[in-house]
């Protein structure tokens, strides 16, 4: 487990895809084993600033450290092996689409050279409820199958760290919950969560659960929001 | 044993890890196409290898038996033989481009003329030309203006310097033998273009799966792996098959052996025969590289 004050940290960060700053002066720190939610309109810059999180961007100004290392300085090798402490999943979600669901679950491990454990996987699926779907392939999957899949994919190495982009994006409301309890059973085991949603309702019910804190895009800052919502 | 790192780099880049192989689709019938390509190439080194050689063989022949000597063949009433033999000695001491002269001796003329007439020839009692050896010196003389001064000291002398027309043919052997190592370099670059572009494109249509390779923490070497075995076993099994049928067109070409000897025979000859085997691990190799470059530089577009 990480023993920082921070798991990551934004310092006056920017993000500027050329037309002019998106994302301006974001201080912010996710503290260890907190759960954290990002809201904001429809291109307000949810992703872009999840991508900053994972460094898959880099900040036009200001400064991203991910685990104390200052993302600008990593080399791609170093990009590499953060990204199997920080589990992703990913907005429009991807998979390998030759390879059957539990191969491609699995492919964190593989890719990092690690001995993967049948039971474990097992047990994984069972717990996001795809163990009959193992050997299906992605393009097979329905919506909500496909973000549970990334979602089992994104914590099988174990992460500190999961990052979900709209992980209730295109699933009915009682996929919904379920997707939360498992990200806030993820979050009771230590985990270190940041949930990028415009679904209020989702937000409310996980303040019910765990003591989610909320933060809000708006006008290209980033806010925390008050307790009222 | 521990390997020096690029090898042991080379090593785990070919190691037969199967998933790593998995996680790119298999590619279908553009595979065969790189296969294909290897396998012409190799077809066409292996003939570009024999003539090479062959003109190797026929370069080096050829210089041998210009050994730079001829022969000056002096004709004269026996009164003035001496006599002449001396002028011509003394022209060719002066003459530039002839290191040394000396007339052949009455023995051994015997000796040259024996195989025909018999060992006790009366030699001296013979009207037998007297012969006169020049060796050349490097640069050579000039062969016409020698023939005019010794037309003016002895008109019946003839200068034999039958050796000198195989100079520009065993020049023209020696060019050929270059033409042929161009052509095989030019062979092998070629293959190495040819693999780049089947490689790059390979990971053009295959973005979507880096994608998301580099997404779940696999690093570049990681997915250059994948590519660089597919492609560098394609070459192999491709350039080994047009080394065979390379061979076995070499082996079915007729003998020109008997035709005059002129060609040495398009073929390889003793130990020779081992270098078509060398050329599936070189095109191996050339496929390994070229894939390896072509897959970590444009690996550099995914972050
Ligand atoms: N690669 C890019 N190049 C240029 N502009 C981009 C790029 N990616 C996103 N944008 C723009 O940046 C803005 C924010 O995009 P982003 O995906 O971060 O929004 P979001 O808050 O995640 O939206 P949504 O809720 O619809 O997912 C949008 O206006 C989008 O068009
Ligand atoms: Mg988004």
């Amino acid at each position: 487990m990480h023993g920082g004050e921070r798991v990551i940290a934004f310092e006056n960060a920017a993000y500027n895809y050329g037309g002019g700053e998106l994302l301006s002066e974001v201080s912010l720190r996710l503290a260890p084993g907190s759960f954290h939610f990002l809201t904001g309109p429809s291109g307000s810059g949810k992703t872009t600033f999840l991508k900053l999180a994972y460094a898959e961007l880099l900040p036009t100004a200001g400064h991203v450290t991910i685990f104390d290392r200052e993302v600008r300085g990593l080399s791609r090798d170093e990009v590499a092996r953060l990204r199997r402490r920080v589990g992703v999943v990913h907005q429009d979600v991807q998979f390998l689409d030759h390879l059957p669901l539990a191969a491609n679950v699995q492919l964190p491990l593989t890719v990092s050279g690690r001995k993967s454990d049948a039971r474990d996987l097992g047990d994984l699926l069972q717990w996001v409820g795809l163990a009959h779907l193992s050997d299906a392939l992605p393009p097979s999957l329905s919506g909500g199958e496909r973000q549970r899949a990334a979602l089992a994919r994104a914590v099988i190495m174990g992460p500190d760290v999961i990052l979900a982009d709209e992980p209730t994006g295109n699933v009915d409301w009682e996929m919904s919950l379920r997707l939360l309890t498992l990200l806030v059973e993820l979050n009771r085991m230590g985990k270190t969560i940041l949930v990028a949603t415009h679904d209020l309702n989702l937000i409310r019910q996980a303040k019910n659960q765990v003591p989610a804190r909320v933060l809000r895009i708006s006008r290209r800052r980033i806010q925390l929001a008050g307790a009222d919502l | 044993m521990k390997l020096p790192k690029p090898l042991a780099r080379a090593a785990a880049l070919l190691s037969s890890d199967a998933r790593a192989d998995r996680v790119v689709p298999p590619s279908g019938h553009t595979a065969w196409l790189t296969s294909f390509t290897a396998g012409a190439m190799t077809f066409l080194c292996v003939f570009a290898l024999a003539l090479s050689l062959a003109s190797g063989r026929l370069a080096s022949r050829w210089s041998d038996a210009l050994a730079r000597t001829a022969t000056i063949r002096l004709s004269a009433p026996p009164e003035q033989m001496q006599a002449q033999t001396e002028a011509i000695l003394a022209l060719l001491a002066t003459t530039p481009g002839v290191e040394s002269a000396r007339a052949l001796t009455d023995e051994e003329n015997r000796a040259l003329l024996a195989p025909w007439f018999g060992a006790d020839l009366p030699v001296e009692e013979l009207p037998l030309p007297r012969l006169i050896e020049v060796t050349e010196a490097d640069p050579g003389y000039d062969g016409e203006g020698l023939r005019q001064r010794l037309a003016a000291e002895a008109p019946g002398a003839v200068l034999d310097d039958h050796t000198r027309w195989r100079r520009p043919l065993a020049e023209a052997a020696g060019r050929l033998r270059l033409l042929g190592w161009l052509s095989i370099v030019l062979i092998g670059t070629a293959m190495a273009a040819m693999v780049t572009l089947a490689a790059n494109a390979s990971l053009a249509a295959n973005a979507q799966v880096v994608r998301v390779l580099r997404l779940v923490g696999a690093d570049d070497h990681y997915i250059a792996r994948a590519f660089v075995r597919r492609f560098t076993l394609r070459a192999f099994a491709g350039a080994g098959a047009g080394a065979l049928a390379g061979l076995i067109g070499i082996m079915i070409l007729p003998r020109t052996d008997a035709a005059g000897g002129f060609l040495t025979g398009l073929g390889f000859s003793g130990a020779g025969w081992l270098l078509p085997f060398l050329l599936p691990p070189l095109a191996g190799a050339v496929a390994f590289f070229a894939t390896r470059h072509a897959a970590l530089s444009k690996l550099r577009e995914f972050r």
